[in-house]
Formats: structure tokens, C-alpha cells, sequence
């Protein structure tokens, strides 16, 4: 089974912490794609910070366009960070490995996946 | 622990120091508060869990410790009793985003007064929004943590006296104080950027808060072509970090910087970011910087270089922006395309009101360099010298002399 784990975080915590804090998470970072690397293919996306992004909101009315939005509006809460993705012989499987990464910056959430395709290369 | 915690405090600081000057119409007040909040959140949150919402609760928790304050002193009744319809309405715990970047913004823009001086506007913004110590920003500044306090200290005696307005501002009211905002936040980089010498990683930190104003900024008014666009080019500045200067604390010309040095991460959120802010369709002076700064970031070698591309986006900065250093940029580029000879045609126009700038005499002197006329080069970079260059800049200007002294001996 294909499981995501999925980090949610306040954008740019990550960024405020020491040096130090910051290796530690990484570290953990490390250790996870170092082991996820021996078991086969995973994918991992770090998304950029929420000011990158623009939002598409559904279409006013069946015949127009999707309203593409600025946004996202500054959001005080927690959001999206990014996900890994890989396959697990089971759930206990899966959480044993996002306790790699978990830090007092991140909440996980660990999810199956139902569907999964395409390919794609950061070089 | 406690550093999680204070990353938290650092990253909500703005927004609620922000909201607290609102409620209580003091930023002395609000800061005490805030500081309150931090120190109960020390105690309680690592116990109880950090809440959701950290900004919520920082907010209650200030808005009642300050209300505590206000109440046993005499000084602040007034305050509770001017203002006591706005402390009605604080009950609602989380902020009302709108209402937020107003308040974000307006205390930014107080630390604009118009009777600071820009340094100190920035020295300012860097204690309050930003929370920095006093000897962090003197360090930044290069100058004594005792002077800075007095400066500090001066400096908040005229924005407590200011009148900024606490209502909601009317949209054009909005865009000037957005306006003055940015500058003041573009300002702040170039001051950490320029004047890094031997102390490089220090000044840095004026640097980084820069570009976390910039984003905070551009995070409240995601629909702001400009503010986007200042963002994506302190990025784009900032990615260039490590390579303008050497182990020796010497600066690198551009030209000749180590381009795998440059931080790639943040040359591509800096592009998402201009592609975003061109999508927006505003033409502005920050959004022709970002795009000149992303014509060499996209250049994998100093000779691959689009300088033409380069020279017609100063030509269109002109345009917004006609100010001599303007068309000095301008005519570098066109240099590197039609020769020194032209460009040092070009220079002659600007010759007197540039006469105390030492970046002219500079640029100047590497032109006579190229066309080989030595010793009217060495005059220029010792004109440059005259003008009082920072320590790096004084090294790299003296080491072209002793190139064109090298390249003619009997001088």
C-alpha cells in the first residue's frame, strides 16, 4: 500500500529556528530518505512558501473560466508544508518511518494513497 | 524547547504586536504585553501542547495581561477610557485578516514618521516588528549598543507622539502607507547588504529581516503586483550571498562570482514569485529590479549574460524612475554589449551630478581600464577612494589601481 505522509506546519517556523534546531530536523529529513532511498522508489515535496502560490477558485458559472486568485489571503494557522510518498507493507510500517521527521514544527499526517501515477525528475 | 517556542513568538510578533497597538493605542503597552504573552506560553505550552492557533492565543493572552496593566495604573486610564468601545469589541479571539494587515501596515508605517531619519526608521522597525535586541541592531548598524539605545529611544519618543490615524484607511490612504512601507523595507536590505564588510554575517541578519518583512508583507496583500515583486527581488539579491564575498572578507564582482554558490532554492521561489507578480500585469520599480535580477540569475556563466535584455529593463526603470544612478546601471549594461568607448561617452553627461558618487568613479575607472588609458583610470579610482567606500569595495578599488599601475610601469 501506497501511504503519503503528509506535514503540516506554520510556514516559515522552520526558517526562525537556530542553526542547530534546523540541522536537527534535517537530520531527520536525511535519515528518512536515506532509508525510504534502500526500499525503492518515494517521492518527497517540500512546497515553496505560501506567497509563491495562486489560487484557481471553481468557476462563477458553468460557462466561464475558473477565477485564477492571488491568494492565498495570510493564513495565521497552520498550513501545508509538504508530503512524502512511498509504498509500506502496512501502516505501522508507515508511522514508524514519519516518526523519522517528527519535530515540534511539523503535525503528520499519515494516509494511504488510493491512486498514483506519472513520473518525475528534479534534475 | 524553548527555541520551537521562540521561533513561534518570533514569527507571530509583527501580527500581534500589530493588533495589541491597536487595541491599547500604545506600542509600549502592547510590547509589555506581548512580552507577557511569551513568557506564560513558555509555561504553559510545553505543557499543555502548542495551541493551533498560536496567534490567537498570544493575542487573548497579551490583550488580558495588558488590560491587567492599564487597570492597576493611573497613567493608562485615560487610555481604558478614551478607547473603551475598541476594547469591546477585542473579544473575538482570532483576528479578522482584513482587520490585520491594516494593523500590520500601520505599524510598520509608524515606524515611518516622516521627522526620522531613514536609518533610523529602519533601526526602529528592526526593535519593534521585528523584536531584534538593541545590541543586535547596533551590530547590524556598526555602531555602539549605547548610541543605538539613545538613537532608539529618541526615535520612539517621536512615534509615540505621532498621529497616525487607528481608523480603517480609505484604499488610497492604503497604498501610500503600502508605498512608504516597502521602500522603507527595501532600504533596510540594501543597508544590511551594502555596508557588510568583515562583519558580513552580522549584517546579514538586517538582510533576513528584510525579506521576512517582504514576505510578511506580500503574504497580507497577496493581490500587490509590487510587494510580490519586492520579495522576489531581495531573493533573488539575497541567493547571491555567499558568493560576493571571499574567504578573505573581499567583495566579488559579479562578474566574477562562483555561480554554484548561489543559493538555487531561493532563485527559484524568487522567480515563482515574479512570474506571479508579472501575472498580476503592474509595472513598478521593484518588479523591473526582480526581473533585471533574474536575467543573471538565469545566466549560468558572467559571459552568457543577456545585457541587452538587461539594458532595456534599466531603460524602462528610467522611465518610472529617471534618477542618474538609473542610467549609470543602464549605461554598465550597454557597456558590456558596445564597448567601453561608448560607455564612457555616455557617462560624460553624468559627469557633475554623479561627481560625488563613488560607484561613477568607479565604473568609470574600469571603462578607461578596458579602452587602456591607465592613467586617467588610476585618477577615477582614486577619486572613488576619496568618496569613502567600505572596506571591501576599498580593496577591490585599489587592487584594479595596482593593475593599471602593473599595465604601465613607468607611472
Amino acid at each position: 500500500m501506497i501511504y503519503a505522509i503528509t506535514i503540516y506546519g506554520e510556514a516559515g517556523l522552520f526558517e526562525s529556528l537556530p542553526k542547530e534546531r534546523q540541522d536537527e530536523v534535517m537530520a531527520g529529513h536525511g535519515a528518512l530518505q536515506e532509508a525510504l532511498r534502500k526500499r525503492g522508489e518515494f517521492v518527497s515535496i517540500k512546497l515553496m512558501p505560501p506567497t509563491s502560490a495562486v489560487m484557481l477558485e471553481p468557476a462563477p458559472a458553468a460557462d466561464q473560466p475558473p477565477l485564477i486568485v492571488d491568494g492565498p489571503y495570510a493564513e495565521t494557522k497552520e498550513s501545508f508544508l509538504g508530503f512524502y510518498a512511498a509504498e509500506f507493507d502496512n501502516l505501522d510500517d508507515a508511522l514508524a518511518h514519519a516518526k523519522m521527521i517528527s519535530s515540534p514544527v511539523a503535525r503528520l499526517e499519515v494516509r494511504p494513497v488510493a491512486w498514483a501515477g506519472g513520473t518525475i525528475s528534479s534534475e | 524547547m524553548s527555541d520551537w517556542l521562540t521561533a513561534t513568538f518570533t514569527q507571530q510578533r509583527p501580527q500581534a504586536l500589530a493588533a495589541l497597538t491597536r487595541y491599547f493605542r500604545d506600542i509600549d503597552v502592547a510590547e509589555d504585553a506581548f512580552a507577557e504573552a511569551c513568557l506564560k506560553a513558555l509555561k504553559v505550552w510545553p505543557q499543555a501542547g502548542a495551541p493551533r492557533d498560536p496567534l490567537a492565543w498570544l493575542l487573548t493572552t497579551a490583550r488580558n495581561a495588558g488590560l491587567d496593566t492599564l487597570r492597576k495604573s493611573q497613567r493608562h486610564h485615560a487610555i481604558l477610557a478614551r478607547h473603551s468601545a475598541e476594547f469591546q469589541t477585542m473579544t473575538e479571539a482570532t483576528p479578522d485578516p482584513d482587520e490585520l494587515r491594516d494593523d500590520v501596515l500601520r505599524l510598520l508605517f509608524i515606524c515611518c514618521h516622516p521627522e526620522l531619519e531613514r536609518r533610523d526608521q529602519i533601526a526602529i522597525a528592526l526593535r519593534i516588528v521585528a523584536g531584534l535586541s538593541v545590541a543586535e541592531i547596533a551590530r547590524g548598524f556598526l555602531i555602539k549598543p549605547k548610541a543605538m539605545e539613545q538613537r532608539i529611544t529618541r526615535a520612539k519618543k517621536k512615534i509615540g507622539s505621532g498621529s497616525v490615524a487607528f481608523e480603517t484607511p480609505s484604499p488610497q490612504e492604503r497604498g501610500a502607507r503600502l508605498g512608504e512601507v516597502s521602500l522603507m523595507v527595501y532600504l533596510m536590505f540594501n543597508e544590511g547588504w551594502s555596508a557588510s564588510g568583515g562583519e558580513t554575517q552580522i549584517k546579514l541578519t538586517v538582510c533576513e529581516e528584510a525579506i521576512r518583512l517582504a514576505r510578511l508583507l506580500a503574504n497580507l496583500f497577496p493581490a500587490m503586483g509590487e510587494q510580490v515583486a519586492l520579495l522576489s527581488l531581495l531573493l533573488f539579491q539575497h541567493s547571491r550571498r555567499d558568493a560576493r564575498m571571499d574567504a578573505n572578507g573581499r567583495l566579488v564582482a559579479l562578474d566574477d562570482q562562483d555561480r554554484s554558490q548561489w543559493d538555487m532554492s531561493q532563485i527559484a521561489e524568487a522567480t515563482a514569485l515574479l512570474q506571479k507578480a508579472q501575472r498580476i500585469n503592474h509595472r513598478g520599480v521593484y518588479i523591473i529590479q526582480a526581473a533585471i535580477a533574474a536575467v543573471h540569475a538565469r545566466a549560468r556563466t558572467a559571459e552568457d549574460t543577456d545585457w541587452s535584455m538587461i539594458a532595456a529593463h534599466y531603460a524602462a526603470l528610467y522611465a518610472l524612475q529617471p534618477s542618474p544612478v538609473v542610467r549609470l546601471n543602464q549605461i554598465a549594461a550597454q557597456a558590456k554589449i558596445e564597448g567601453p568607448a561608448y560607455a564612457l561617452a555616455a557617462l560624460e553627461p553624468l559627469a557633475d551630478e554623479l561627481a560625488q558618487y563613488r560607484w561613477f568613479h568607479a565604473m568609470r575607472g574600469g571603462l578607461l581600464q578596458d579602452t587602456g588609458n591607465h592613467p586617467a583610470a588610476i585618477t577615477a579610482f582614486e577619486t572613488a577612494l576619496s568618496l569613502g567606500p567600505t572596506a571591501p569595495e576599498r580593496i577591490a578599488v585599489e587592487e584594479k589601481i595596482a593593475l593599471s599601475k602593473k599595465e604601465s610601469p613607468d607611472l
